[in-house]
């Protein structure tokens, strides 16, 4: 039931233009500027190859667009249009729903971020992680789940579809900013960095940054970092656990 | 339950101090289409949400198929269908792709082909629901709440806003469904699809039901004056009638309640005189003029 319903969400997303440029296309597009921009100057704390750092940079941004930005706008627009409350007026499972949407996002989200490796293999001898593999996998898909909670969370907070796509831009341009993403963080004042710290996007990013470092040993998991994910993920469910609705915010009588 | 597939015993509805749905009584027999019919705001998507089990009671008794809404599971669902007032086409599936989204939520869902043709969508199988017109959407709605092969299906105003023709095509596909056996509860503010489509007609005004009957029946309509109206010619005076009359812009007018023996008197009159009343005009009310009257001009 949730691969039936998996199947119709992922052909929804893969027609929709505007979930494709800003779920596939712009992520693509932002590893190579960063990378052309950069060049092969050292950058970062761990001072590897500008490519090095931007290619797990941009796959949490890629992770973030696949889970949680895409999510939010395409679960506001249909609660407010009605497409939840019809297809809860069938006797479908609300979990099977939410789980068929959810696995559409993480397959997108980690689809987008294989195709970064890819290029960053093939257009700029990004060395595939091997040892380090396991941290890369699972912090994605840590972080793909978390941002996927967080995502029900604030749909319950945006009242319309045409809020949606400014409200996850305000909150994700400027964390991308200050998380190292865009740029490397170490240039920031230390209180940003601390802002930086407290939010998840941080967390993902450095994760995969560290997965990405040619020196790290081990499996290439930060716990730490794990941790901080998935306490998010766990509040933004327990936020959409009690505030999710099925029918539209602005409710006629 | 003597086939009452929807029971209703003094259904009550309070949003903070305003009671939308005051004490309602409603029984709909298994197979019958019947209509629910008030003015904007008068309490009936309130009541058909209730019935579908999105929405809370505040008090009274409801069954449907046997069960409470409130409390109604998947099995209960897999037995009623129900097209929303709003709801808007799955965004980026084909009209073939929603159904067979749909038909998967069911135990027994009926074939797509089948239910596209009933619905009156062949040719547009392979269109994207976002690209149908107002009327084909609508369509799409009815195709994917009969796909369940329900036994009950609630319409929630499924031609508002409609040009005639699309309405004329949305009320053969509802009138489609009675042959099909189904049991239909249908609320609308248009007094002629009430007329045209029902068995049974009840209206809502401000939260209360102010009459029940058939269309032929409702609010005594059956029992209610005939008027009868012509004009005479200026040298004859409106007391010469034999029958009390007033006139009005060149018309008069005859209320009557024994239309055929007023007529005949009225004839053996006119004839006496060699008159002839070429635009001699005999109208019983229409639903439209007893539902006015019933919700009250305001509306």
């Amino acid at each position: 039931m949730i691969l039936h319903q998996f199947r119709y969400d992922l052909l929804a997303f893969l027609r929709n233009q505007q979930s494709r440029f800003f779920t596939l296309v712009l992520p693509v597009l932002f590893l190579v500027i960063f990378v052309s921009v950069f060049g092969n100057d050292k950058v970062g704390p761990d001072n590897v190859k500008a490519s090095t750092y931007y290619v797990p940079g941009i796959s949490a941004l890629a992770v973030i667009a696949g889970s949680f930005v895409n999510l939010v706008i395409s679960v506001t627009a249909q609660r407010e249009s009605g497409v939840l409350k019809r297809r809860r007026a069938t006797p479908v499972p609300a979990w099977v729903l939410i789980a068929g949407r959810t696995l559409t996002a993480i397959v997108v989200a980690l689809g987008t971020m294989t195709v970064l490796l890819l290029i960053g293999r093939f257009a700029y001898g990004v060395k595939l992680p091997t040892s380090t593999l396991p941290g890369v996998v699972v912090t994605a898909v840590v972080g793909a789940v978390s941002f996927c909670c967080l995502a029900y969370a604030l749909t319950t907070f945006i009242k319309s579809e045409d809020a949606a796509q400014p409200m996850v831009q305000a909150i994700m341009l400027p964390l991308y900013f200050i998380s190292g993403v865009f740029i490397p963080n170490v240039n920031l004042p230390s209180w940003l960095r601390d802002v930086a710290e407290f939010f998840p996007v941080q967390h993902l990013a450095d994760g995969l940054h560290h997965a990405f470092d040619p020196a790290a040993h081990g499996a290439g998991i930060v716990w730490s970092d794990l941790g901080v994910l998935a306490l998010w993920g766990a509040a933004g469910l327990a936020v959409a656990l009690v505030r999710f609705t099925w029918t539209p915010a602005m409710a006629t009588g | 339950m003597d086939g009452a597939v929807i029971r209703v015993r003094g259904l009550r509805k309070r949003y903070g101090a305003l009671e939308a749905v005051a004490g309602i009584d409603l029984e709909v027999e298994r197979g019958e289409i019947f209509a629910f019919l008030g003015p904007n705001g008068a309490g009936k998507t309130t009541t058909v949400e209730i019935l579908e089990g999105f929405r809370a009671r505040t008090d009274g008794e409801v069954s449907v198929l046997g069960v409470d809404p409130a409390h109604a599971g998947s099995e209960w669902r897999n037995r009623v269908g129900s097209v929303l007032q709003e709801s808007s086409p799955e965004p980026g599936l084909t009209v073939r792709e929603c159904l067979e989204l749909y038909a998967g939520y069911y135990e027994a869902p009926r074939g797509i082909d089948e239910t596209v043709a009933l619905v009156g969508l062949q040719g547009k199988a392979d269109t994207l629901g976002e690209q149908l017109s107002g009327g084909q959407r609508r369509r799409l709605d009815v195709a994917l709440a009969l796909i369940g092969d329900p036994e009950l299906v609630f319409l929630d105003e499924p031609t508002t806003g409609f040009d005639p023709s699309a309405r004329r095509a949305a009320w053969d596909v509802i009138d489609g469904l009675r042959e099909l056996g189904k049991t239909v509860f249908l609320t609308t503010h248009y007094m002629d699809e009430a007329e045209n489509l029902a068995d049974r007609i009840a209206v809502i005004s401000g939260g209360m039901i102010v009459a029940e009957g058939t269309p032929r029946t409702l609010g005594g309509r059956e029992r209610m004056a005939a008027r009868i109206t012509f004009s005479l010619p200026n040298s004859v005076r409106v007391d010469e009638l034999p029958l009390p009359a007033h006139a009005a812009n060149g018309r008069v007018t005859v209320e009557s309640e024994h239309v055929l023996a007023d007529v005949k008197e009225l004839a053996d009159w006119a004839l006496s005189r060699h008159l002839d009343l070429p635009d001699l005009d005999v109208r019983r009310p229409s639903l439209e003029d007893v539902y006015l009257q019933l919700t009250g001009a305001d509306s």
